[in-house]
């Protein structure tokens, strides 16, 4: 915990590897969300309500 | 109008201002749409659990904060117990930022400022950008090296905006005030605001269904 963190450089770029790694995981859980199914989800078009008024 | 639950006594008459408010509230805030028993189809989606798990991290934010508050830096540097609400208070903070900017990113790209949802998608974003504020005061509040290594640097770069005659880096009582009172206070009546509008104006219809309804069947009913 208390040594510096390692960094990787491409060209301009440079990133410690923790933030690297926070990006790529919010990369990989934002593209599950699109794939993974919804728990309950019954799909568009079967059912429209919507709020009661 | 009368309620029937309305205690006895003379009437205030519809010209009151407390009855005038409690008609503009009943207009704009109806029960049913602040404790629904439905929702739309739509609901189900992750990118509206990203923004509940955001809440919940911030929950444990503030939670873990009111503890720090209480015992201080003496012991949150020092006590077993210390490191460990200290790392909870860090952890849920990056939890927070994490499903925070997950969440705008699936609602930048459901364009969810349509259909009169502008106020809530930009009170969105100035929740994100108070929420760096409020972070960027954690770091320089923390009392350690750290602390004085981020201070010492950003110094240089408030001065050059302007900001730091009011905006002192290095005070750390400034600092600490304002992460501790000012800006989580703003911060969480910011999120009530937001989870309040969306309760007002229900959320955005996806893109698709929109676009489909044209030469099909009609869209669901938008609520009000």
């Amino acid at each position: 915990m208390d040594t510096p963190a390692s960094y990787v450089q491409v060209g301009f770029i440079l990133i410690s590897l923790p933030n690297l790694l926070v990006i790529i995981g919010m990369l990989v859980v934002f593209v599950a969300a699109l794939v993974a199914p919804f728990p309950g989800h019954r799909g568009a078009g079967e059912d429209g309500d919507d709020l009661a008024d | 109008m009368t309620s029937p639950t309305e205690p006895p006594g003379p009437a205030l008459g519809d010209g009151s201002w407390t009855g005038a408010t409690r008609r503009l509230l009943e207009r704009l805030i109806p029960l049913d749409h602040l404790l629904p028993t439905r929702q739309p189809f739509f609901v189900g989606s992750w990118v509206y659990v990203f923004g509940v798990v955001a809440v919940t991290a911030l929950v444990w934010v503030i939670g873990s904060g009111v503890v720090l508050a209480f015992f201080g830096p003496g012991w949150w540097h020092v006590s077993g117990v210390g490191h460990l609400v200290n790392s909870i208070h860090f952890w849920s903070v990056q939890f927070f930022f994490v499903f925070v900017a997950l969440h705008l990113w699936g609602q930048y790209f459901m364009a969810s400022w349509r259909d009169g949802r502008a106020a809530t998608w930009l009170v969105g974003v100035v929740i994100f950008i108070i929420g760096l504020v409020t972070g960027f005061t954690g770091y320089v509040a923390q009392q350690n090296l750290d602390a004085q290594w981020i201070a010492i640097n950003a110094k240089d770069g408030i001065n050059a905006t302007g900001a730091g005659a009011f905006f002192n880096v290095l005070d750390f009582g400034q600092m600490y005030g304002i992460h501790v009172m000012l800006l989580p206070i703003l911060v969480t009546m910011l999120v009530a605001l937001h989870v309040l509008q969306v309760r007002m104006r229900g959320v955005v219809k996806p893109i698709e269904v929109k676009a489909s309804s044209s030469g099909g069947n009609p869209p669901p009913t938008a609520a009000p």
